[in-house]
């Protein structure tokens, strides 16, 4: 304790001394997210601060347990049935090397659907969607999810039906969704999104007469094989969640998209 | 934890019984009503299920970590109701925004934890409310400096010593 009490005097002659005093608010989640990432980012690299959150953390987890309430009955069953269907985060893979991107190389390379392509092109993925595939092909699950998620995207996009509706999102990335009502499928493409915040992620949502259902995540630009069925959905929403996506939207849409009738 | 990172349920089931009554009450502390705090604590305890492997034992117990990912997804949930319900006029935000006084005693009088009521005796005032109304209310730092009338800078040290001064209390040891 003395060791760290020291080494933070030193530390507080640098730049880094308003992130400093920040750990308290940061370990209460008192700051608002632009503060909360900075912090983040700060104790990747400073060792005095990760061990005094940790501290922080473990008395923070006293004060939950002191309000500790028994939880409604239902609640075990409904999770334990839940988690049958939730897969588990893949260990140590980045969150960019999802397949998703590494789809585009492929649709490009093979260079036979005019629609994707031009998707594709306004999308500015290049070097990245190669890096990315090779990735990819290091896990023959993920390989075989990607074959997976082409199959969906070029089935949507080559349908006779399908239709394409452009918008843009309040941060500024444009988008498109093909759809198709005879499959009952559509795709998403973003183009320009900015990073979600660390511990965030983009959430896709069906709107059916004001009622939201989830139609998956995404990390960043590219296109993806919205999950579900349209079935009578008017408009596509996207939102920014907690890591894993919530049931219902938590956070204003950024964008609400009128989809082809 | 490494048995539920590898998938394995009934190693889940014991994290479940673990540590859910400490979810469900901070969620229901901050978040109030009692089936969206059930909602919310659901989808945490189905969290710890799916991100099991990136669980990182440097940095706490699994218990502290269950904790950390409930009391952030409960705060997001009733700052995002709030920006909602600044359009609708809520009840809820109101009564969120009532002086210290009413909220923070409630609370203080219902803690179980002997330990824990001891220790916040001996944080000053000011550390007091501001640890309360951030840990238990989920208000922001901004919020908590509203609502104690204290400048911005000062909110954030109080936070810092009252933790400080609760973790040497408690001996907690991380
Ligand atoms: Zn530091």
């Amino acid at each position: 304790m003395r060791v760290r009490e020291g080494f933070h005097r030193e530390l507080r002659k640098e730049p880094h001394e308003g992130l400093h005093s920040l750990t308290g608010a940061y370990a209460l989640d008192a700051l608002p997210p632009d503060e909360h990432g900075a912090v983040d980012a700060h104790l990747a690299r400073c060792a005095p601060c990760r061990d005094e959150v940790a501290g922080f953390s473990a008395t923070a987890d006293r004060l939950a347990a002191a309000v500790r309430t028994p939880a409604p009955r239902g609640m075990r069953e409904s999770v334990l049935h839940g988690i049958d269907s939730v897969r588990q985060i893949p260990p140590h893979v980045p969150a960019t090397a999802r397949p998703v991107t590494s789809i585009f190389s492929r649709i490009r390379r093979s260079g036979s659907l005019l629609v994707a392509a031009s998707l594709v092109a306004g999308a500015a993925l290049a070097g990245v969607a190669a890096w990315q595939y090779r990735q990819s092909t290091e896990s023959q699950r993920q390989a075989r999810q990607a074959a997976r998620q082409l199959e969906d995207l070029t089935s949507v996009m080559s349908a006779p039906d399908a239709r394409t509706v452009r918008g843009r999102t309040t941060n500024g990335a444009s988008t498109a969704v093909v759809a198709s009502r005879q499959l009952g499928r559509a795709v998403f493409v973003g183009t320009g999104l900015p990073r979600p915040a660390p511990g965030r992620t983009y959430q896709l949502w069906y709107d059916d007469q004001g009622t939201m259902h989830p139609a998956g995540l995404l990390e960043h630009d590219g296109a993806v094989a919205i999950e579900g069925d349209i079935g009578n959905a008017t408009a596509l929403g996207l939102t920014v969640e907690p890591d894993g996506g919530s049931s219902r939207p938590t956070t204003t849409p950024l964008m609400l998209l009128a989809l082809p009738g | 934890m490494r048995r539920v990172a590898c998938g394995d349920k009934e190693a889940f089931t014991a994290l479940y019984d673990a540590v859910v009554d400490t979810v469900f009450g901070i969620v229901l502390k901050i978040v109030r009503d009692r089936a969206q705090s059930e909602e919310v604590a659901q989808e945490v305890m189905i969290d710890l299920w799916r991100r099991a492997t990136r669980y990182d034992p440097g940095k706490g117990s699994v218990h502290a970590w269950a904790t950390m990912l409930a009391h952030r997804r409960a705060v997001d949930r009733v700052r995002s109701a709030e920006a909602a319900a600044h359009r609708d006029h809520d009840h809820a935000v109101r009564d969120r925004q009532r002086p210290y006084d009413d909220v923070a005693e409630r609370v203080e009088s219902r803690l179980q934890s002997q330990q824990v009521r001891r220790c916040m005796k001996q944080l000053t005032d000011i550390q007091r409310q501001a640890v309360t109304l951030a840990y238990y209310q989920g208000l922001t730092y901004r919020e908590v400096a509203q609502t104690l009338g204290t400048p911005l800078p000062t909110v954030k040290t109080r936070m810092r010593d009252g933790l400080i001064r609760l973790r040497d209390c408690m001996g907690v040891t991380a």
